[in-house]
């Protein structure tokens, strides 16, 4: 048999089992993860935008199609949901903290994920984005699975708000440190609710890595922006 | 590792309660995010859960960013759409990103302040 041949058929059979496609996502985030370690944990590498970019080259190089590639990658996105419900242990071992800031969590949460929504809309509206675009772009500070079912209510494109609310994860992920720095914010539940209303998990996961209290803070902030930003778009689109 | 599988059922569980409340009762809300809630009921309750579960809960939180991966290589469907239109995507998400830290952390730091919240003790020393 000729090995070329059989180098294809070989390559013909992975690329539709899911397993090539769950091993590549594990390994270019451990890349990712490597990487990130080489530059001391500093924010600027992130371990999702180089595991995302090396796969979108790899599908992209080898002419796959996204839903090929989801077949394998559906189990680490399925862990979202528990990683989710996970997250009331460290809400409910911290919530005496959380209780005592109350009211300054609950002005935060409106005014923080307000400014997210609208200068967004401004922005984008301004520079003559699409209206798909713009709707698209509405639910962005939202974890994942919440954002691409609101994007999916409010008639924008679910798969391009995934990648912007990505974007937007990464992005507060990196700044968060030297903005808040900068400013002099040094209250860390100020500091972890911020980035968690406007960067979600990634937000979280990165407050989680600086500080324990920052991580708290940011993981209430998701999971509020979550639920309040679902239920007012729900109900904002039956009056409509 | 018995424990392990426990706390990872409880949380499976869990999320099966949020799901089934959330399409029985017509919620807008995802099924994870609602078993969330049920989850802080349980927990704040004391009632009885796997001894695991705190370990558990953090390996899977520790490492939340990979589960992003899979959603954020979806943008390849959308290159066409970010060749004409990426930039201004990428502004819209840059400034308001960055306005909404400023906003979210200073409302916080001034509502702390307004209504006398006392401080956690863990504020960064400069």
């Amino acid at each position: 048999m000729n090995p070329i041949n059989e180098v294809q058929d070989v390559w013909a059979y992975l690329r539709t089992t899911p397993l090539l496609w769950l091993m590549l996502t594990m390994t270019t985030y451990l890349v990712g993860f490597w990487c990130f370690e080489k530059v001391k944990r500093s924010p600027i590498v992130s371990p999702v935008a180089v595991a995302a970019s090396i796969l979108g080259l790899i599908l992209m190089i080898t002419d796959t199609p996204y839903n090929v590639y989801f077949e394998g990658a559906q189990f680490v996105h399925f862990l979202l949901g528990p990683a989710t419900v996970s997250l009331a242990i460290p809400l409910v071992a911290n919530f005496p903290r959380i209780r005592r800031a109350a009211i300054p969590m609950l002005a935060a949460l409106i005014a923080s994920s307000a400014t997210a929504i609208f200068a967004a809309i401004f922005i984008a509206q301004v520079m003559g984005a699409s209206d798909e675009a713009i709707r698209s772009l509405i639910p962005k500070s939202v974890t994942t699975p919440i954002a691409m079912g609101i994007s999916e209510q409010i008639g924008g494109l679910p798969s391009l708000t995934a990648g912007l609310v990505v974007l937007t994860g990464i992005l507060g992920a990196i700044i968060v440190t030297p903005l808040m720095n900068h400013l002099g914010f040094r209250d860390w539940r100020a500091r972890g609710f911020a980035v968690g209303v406007t960067s979600h998990g990634i937000g979280t996961a990165r407050a989680f890595q600086v500080n324990e209290v920052a991580g708290v803070f940011a993981a209430v902030a998701m999971a509020l922006n979550g639920v309040v930003t679902a239920f007012v778009v729900a109900l904002f689109s039956q009056l409509l | 590792m018995i424990e392990i599988l426990k706390a990872v059922t409880f949380l499976l569980g869990f999320q099966l309660l949020g799901t089934t409340a959330v399409m029985g009762m017509g919620l807008p809300i995802p099924g994870p995010v609602a078993g969330l809630l049920f989850m802080i009921g349980w927990l704040g309750l004391n009632a009885p859960k796997p001894k695991l579960l705190k370990e558990t809960a953090q390996a899977l939180i520790a490492h939340l960013s990979l589960l992003f991966v899979p959603a954020a290589v979806g943008i390849v469907q959308h290159l066409d759409r970010l060749a004409y239109e990426g930039k201004i995507l990428l502004a819209a998400v840059v400034v308001s990103t960055i306005l909404a830290l400023i906003v979210g952390a200073l409302t916080f730091v001034m509502m702390v302040r307004l209504t006398g919240t006392p401080p956690e003790g863990q504020e960064l020393r400069s």
